[in-house]
């Protein structure tokens, strides 16, 4: 790396060989973790989350806690000074003053981008509304890495509220770096990609199609990722009643699925895979959670400057 | 129709008809003590009809706005009576603080001092992204 990546915002922020870098690292950390026990030691992470999260706030401070290193934060905005009025700049400049890194969620769209330009230390963007949520996809990344061997030539399904899904976006973006991958896109009409994901993939060349019906793909498919319909993303609850339970994948519908299908859920799930599925060895969703942690340990070494002490 | 040349100051022309009062708000022209004058709809061999702006002094141009707004402007700077300089415009790459983001899920709908940026993503098709959501300006 010529110049050290100061922030994660997108998954774009990172170049092809800084992302391999981070998974080959993430990967390096899990085969022995205790090596790097200590490495943040001294070091503090804030966890500044204005909406909930249990998994992506746990395992970024799981993170730093195996790292050797202390984590300080909020997990609402009622429990910061958001909740008084003051703005994310100013908050993200007060926390830089205590803090190493700060890893931020906010529903606001854009709302790390812009601490970034104020906080005076890394910012991660830690998920910010339905726009991106790139250490969620760093996490896909790794567990496609270790699931299949390879991030090349496959048949990715993504299944659910492909609108509103964040992981979904970045995810895309991040496959579309990877020769050969086709997209089958399986959503209710009112929940299809965003246009700028549909220009993304015309714009790479990428083979990709919309579909209503998971069971009319489930034999082509490599990957099947699975999201949530989210009821907080949207204004009607009419709507989202409507469309909640539009894909429920069980044991029924994976009969028709190639034996090396590998399903993926970023979690946390409601009723879109049912619980039967879930001692299927073709589920990876629990272990995807554990290379969340792993994979946030390789992000915060590197955004600190701590990764070039390692031999990668 | 005549309107008197100027001696020093600045032609807005080849305007796109109709476009030329909203460029006197945006400039805030109205401010400007020395005349200004406006001609909408003239004659143009290039577009058929144009409007034209006089400024009979010289001012800082936001090029940005202009280019934004009519990429096909072209900037006559008058010293002395004559010609001195034409300046041609292009789309900008970046815009900032010349549109405003209508996300309303998007940071700059709550945080009041952010500028609100804009990148050109497609300029065939004049398509400006926001920095912050990556909505696309709808005009």
């Amino acid at each position: 790396m010529s110049e050290r990546i100061r922030n994660l915002i997108s998954i774009n922020d990172l170049s092809g060989a800084e992302l391999e870098r981070m998974l080959k690292l993430g990967e390096q950390i899990m085969e022995d973790p205790g090596k790097y026990s200590q490495v943040c030691r001294g070091r503090k992470l804030a966890t500044l989350f204005f909406e909930p999260s249990t998994r992506t706030r746990l395992s970024f401070e799981a993170a730093m806690i195996e790292l050797g290193g202390s984590v300080l934060g909020f997990s609402s905005a009622d429990s910061s000074s958001a909740a008084k009025g003051e703005s994310v700049s100013d908050t993200v400049r007060t926390v830089g003053c205590y803090a190493d890194i700060i890893a931020m969620r906010h529903p606001k769209e854009g709302a790390p981008a812009a601490a970034c330009r104020k906080a005076g230390v890394p910012v991660v963007n830690a998920g910010d509304g339905g726009h991106f949520h790139p250490t969620q996809t760093l996490t896909d990344l790794l567990t496609i890495k270790r699931e299949k061997g390879r991030l090349d030539n496959m048949v990715i399904g993504l299944c659910g509220d492909l609108c509103f899904g964040r992981t979904v976006h970045s995810l895309i973006e991040a496959m579309l770096r990877y020769p050969g991958n086709e997209f089958v896109l399986i959503s209710p009409e009112e929940l299809r990609v965003p246009e700028y994901v549909r220009m993304l993939l015309n714009k790479a060349g990428a083979r990709w199609q919309e579909v209503r019906k998971m069971e009319t793909v489930m034999d082509k498919l490599d990957i099947l990722y699975m999201t949530r319909v989210q009821r907080e993303r949207f204004f009607n609850e009419e709507d989202y009643a409507r469309l909640k339970d539009t894909y429920i994948l069980d044991r029924e519908k994976l009969k028709a699925a190639r034996s090396d299908l590998s399903v993926m859920h970023p979690l946390p799930r409601v009723n879109e895979i049912s619980v039967a599925v879930d001692e299927d060895p073709r589920a990876c969703y629990f272990r995807q959670a554990l290379c969340g942690k792993y994979i946030r340990m390789a992000l915060i070494m590197t955004l600190l400057g701590l990764d070039r002490e390692v031999r990668i | 129709m005549n309107v008197d040349g100027i001696a020093t100051g600045i032609v807005l022309d080849h305007i796109k008809a109709g476009k030329g009062m909203e460029i006197y708000r945006l400039l805030r022209l109205e401010q400007m003590e020395c005349s200004v004058a406006i001609v909408q709809n003239a004659r143009s061999t290039k577009y058929g009809k144009k409007d034209i702006i006089k400024i009979d002094n010289m001012i800082e141009l936001d090029m940005d706005m202009l280019g934004y707004i009519d990429p096909n402007i072209t900037i006559n700077i008058v010293e002395n009576g004559k010609l001195y300089e034409k300046r041609h415009l292009e789309l900008p790459e970046k815009l900032t603080n010349v549109i405003k983001c209508h996300n309303p899920r998007c940071i700059t709908s709550t945080e009041q001092e952010i500028k609100h940026i804009f990148v050109l993503a497609d300029r065939e098709r004049k398509i400006y992204r926001c920095i912050y959501c990556d909505v696309a300006h709808q005009e």
